[in-house]
């Protein structure tokens, strides 16, 4: 991971530079400055002397907006998660916040029943605009909290979904999550939020990016080509979008250029650019941290065969966790997240043969 | 039942135990300080009347669940400590081999659930095993903690009122340490008490001192007797205190100096001793003797632990099916 830090720390331009966690906060605060309808809602967000949320995003928030707008909810998923639906229902504009991805299964049945059918089941004529922001990803808490749950939600049609992975794309596209008429899950990896603040995940990156002080909004659906190379395509999200990197460094050495692509977003996705890539490289491998079987790389391939089958001279290949709840040892979560040396095995294997 | 019917050797087997989960808490605190456990931790200093009142009150074939705070839960279930410190040194020779970690120990076997750790989650399995004690005619329990933050999922709710509606034998036994992480519960509960929501569902509730040990094992004694007759169930409120923070990153800031040392007067383990040694049947030769030995267990589980190998990589792939 220390390599990882390395390779990905090592700014591209000048200028001020935050962790994902100051960017989220910054696009928290811009949006609610702007906008008196964007309200925050969720466990343990604004109390006095407490955490501004589980990994410390909404930190002071309070203090400005007070607390008719940062709300801080009894532990109720389903129940806050709904209330955040009709309030979007109401007029409002509700960012709501699970602790861990995981408890999204608690508020599972406001998510797709609801938030994600309204518009649909009234003939267009309602819209939902909440987000949900949720942490992804498996850092040495066991099986209940670690999860990387975008594919499920990647199944559901009526939700937009996120997952940034670095301040830049953070910040930018939380803001524009938060203009949108559509429900949205905005996925975050507790391994990229970096340190700034009370909490510090061991074996997180430091990823700090520059961040203009100027605003900006960033589109959902647009794919951002991290590294280009013409031997292969990697296509990876949230975390897996830096090991990608460090794998086509490492292949790059051995005489293999990769072209790695960050989804940025998984609803809508941006098919142009990877078919695209795929068509010239002629290869691809997706990585995610998501489980093998369903996960959102499944529907890539499909995609990928069905469009660009011609221009394939090998098989499609995904590194991502295998069929497995996440186990608690670190020896078996190492096992059990895509590692930067299976992405660099995998790609190998497939471009030589 | 009354105290009068607790025999001095199994209160002082009662203190042993509290000392042990005080211990292994204060161990594993130092261990994971030190780096020498991976993970993170929520520790229960403090409540330890509870955990062991609770557990005195269980038979063997009786089944247990807990939450993300089950350190105390499980030793006082009397789980094995080499097992418990294997398993946060994630250890193939841990109680969940080294698959569940801090917040999901246990050994159904031994009559405690791997602990979960999704707030309330644990509340339908104990009652899915009330159900499956009455329908097999066992003449067993199910004793399920929760925090006072999980009394306000809609989990709690359904299954408390199904407990209740099919007479169900089990106890429902929230932990009310005041705070649900940084959250007072008086912020996020229009009710007074957490025992009042009994009368909601028609079962007894009752709050007790969870700071004093006897007072909580004649409770749940009680509770469990009528679960036990085919009564049904009943809700407990054990008022207690967590020392440390949520978490190990949590410094607590959300509660006052004066609030933690107010608390820390009513120690469960130091009032124990002071109103036994005013008793006269304990002494600080006992005590001292107790602490050796607990000591001496916790140092023996620490290098069971140290020394028991890791699990492979590839264990990560076994256990997900049956077949
Ligand atoms: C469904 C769910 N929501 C949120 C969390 C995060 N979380 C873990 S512990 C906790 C507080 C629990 O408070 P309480 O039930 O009072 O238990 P205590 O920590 O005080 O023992 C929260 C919010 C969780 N684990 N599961
Ligand atoms: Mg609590």
């Amino acid at each position: 991971m220390s390599m990882l830090n390395n390779v990905l720390a090592k700014p591209e331009v000048e200028g001020r530079k935050l962790s994902i966690v100051e960017a989220l906060r910054e696009a928290l605060r811009e949006e609610m400055r702007r906008d008196e309808r964007v309200i925050l809602i969720g466990e343990d967000i604004g109390i006095k002397g407490g955490f501004g949320g589980a990994f410390t995003v909404t930190l002071g928030l309070s203090d400005e907006f007070g607390s008719e707008r940062v709300i801080d909810t009894p532990i109720s998923e389903a129940g806050f998660t709904g209330i955040a639906v009709g309030a979007a229902l109401g007029g409002l504009r509700p960012v709501a916040d699970v602790q861990y991805a995981d408890f999204l299964f608690l508020a599972m049945d406001q998510l797709a029943n609801h938030a994600a059918k309204m518009r649909y089941m009234s003939g267009g004529k309602l819209r939902v605009p909440m987000v949900m922001r949720a942490p992804v990803g498996a850092t040495t808490r066991g099986s209940q909290h670690a999860q990387s749950l975008e594919s499920y939600f990647f199944h559901v049609p009526g939700l937009k979904i996120a997952c940034p992975s670095n301040p830049y794309d953070a910040k930018g596209l939380l803001k524009t999550a938060i203009r949108m008429d559509d429900p949205v899950l905005f996925f975050e990896h507790k391994l990229l939020y970096g340190s700034k603040g009370s909490r510090k995940e061991s074996g997180g990156l430091e990823v700090f990016g520059v961040v203009p002080e100027e605003e900006y909004l960033l589109p959902f659906g647009g794919a951002k080509v991290v590294r280009q190379g013409g031997d292969v395509t990697i296509v990876a999200n949230l975390l897996m979008v830096h090991k990608a990197a460090l794998a086509a460094k490492t292949l790059s050495a051995q005489g293999i250029e990769a072209e790695v692509i960050d989804v940025r977003t998984l609803v809508p996705f941006d098919w142009k650019t990877v078919f695209g890539s795929v068509e010239r490289t002629g290869r691809l491998v997706i990585v995610h941290e998501d489980t093998l079987t369903g996960g959102w790389g499944a529907e890539v391939a499909a995609r990928v065969a069905d469009s660009c089958i011609g221009y394939l001279q090998g098989p499609i290949r995904r590194v991502t966790a295998p069929d497995t709840p996440v186990p608690f040892a670190p020896v078996m979560e190492n096992f059990f997240v895509p590692s930067v040396e299976r992405i660099v095995a995998t790609v190998k294997e497939l471009c030589q043969g | 039942m009354t105290s009068s019917l607790l025999t001095k050797e199994r209160l002082l087997g009662m203190y042993r135990k509290m000392l042990l989960c005080r211990m292994f808490e204060d161990r594993v605190n130092s261990l994971f300080l030190q780096g020498r456990m991976p993970g993170t931790i929520h520790q229960a200093q403090g409540q330890e009347a509870s955990a062991v009142g609770v557990c005195e009150a269980l038979s063997p074939g009786d089944m247990l669940t807990s939450t993300h705070r089950p350190h105390e839960h499980a030793v006082a279930r009397g789980i094995p400590v080499k097992a418990l410190m294997a398993e946060l040194f994630a250890k193939s020779t841990g109680c969940c081999h080294g698959k569940g970690g801090s917040m999901h120990m246990g050994d159904a076997e031994l009559g405690m659930l791997p602990a979960i750790a999704i707030v309330g989650g644990g509340i339908p399995l104990a009652t899915g095993y009330a159900l499956s004690f009455k329908y097999l005619k066992k003449p067993n329990i199910a004793a399920c903690f929760f925090g006072d933050g999980a009394v306000n999922e809609g989990i709690f709710h359904e299954t408390v009122n199904m407990a209740a509606i099919w007479d169900l034998p089990v106890v429902f036994i929230c932990e009310n340490n005041k705070y649900g992480a940084s959250t007072p519960i008086d912020s996020v509960m229009k009710v007074k008490t957490v025992s009042a929501r009994a009368s909601a569902y028609g079962i007894p509730g009752r709050t007790i001192d969870g700071n004093d040990v006897v007072s909580v094992y004649e409770a749940v004694s009680e509770a469990g007797e009528r679960a036990r007759s085919g009564q049904g169930p009943a809700l407990l409120e054990l008022e207690t205190y967590r020392f440390a923070g949520h978490s190990r990153s949590d410094p607590g800031h959300y509660r006052s100096k004066q609030e933690v040392a107010e608390w820390k007067t009513k120690d469960p383990i130091s009032r124990f001793e002071t109103r036994y040694l005013a008793e006269g049947f304990l002494t600080r030769e006992i005590i001292d003797r107790c602490r050796a030995s607990v000591e001496q267990e916790l140092n023996d589980a620490v290098e069971f632990a140290e020394s028991s190998p890791s699990p492979l990589p590839e264990e990560c792939l076994a256990d997900v099916y049956a077949e």
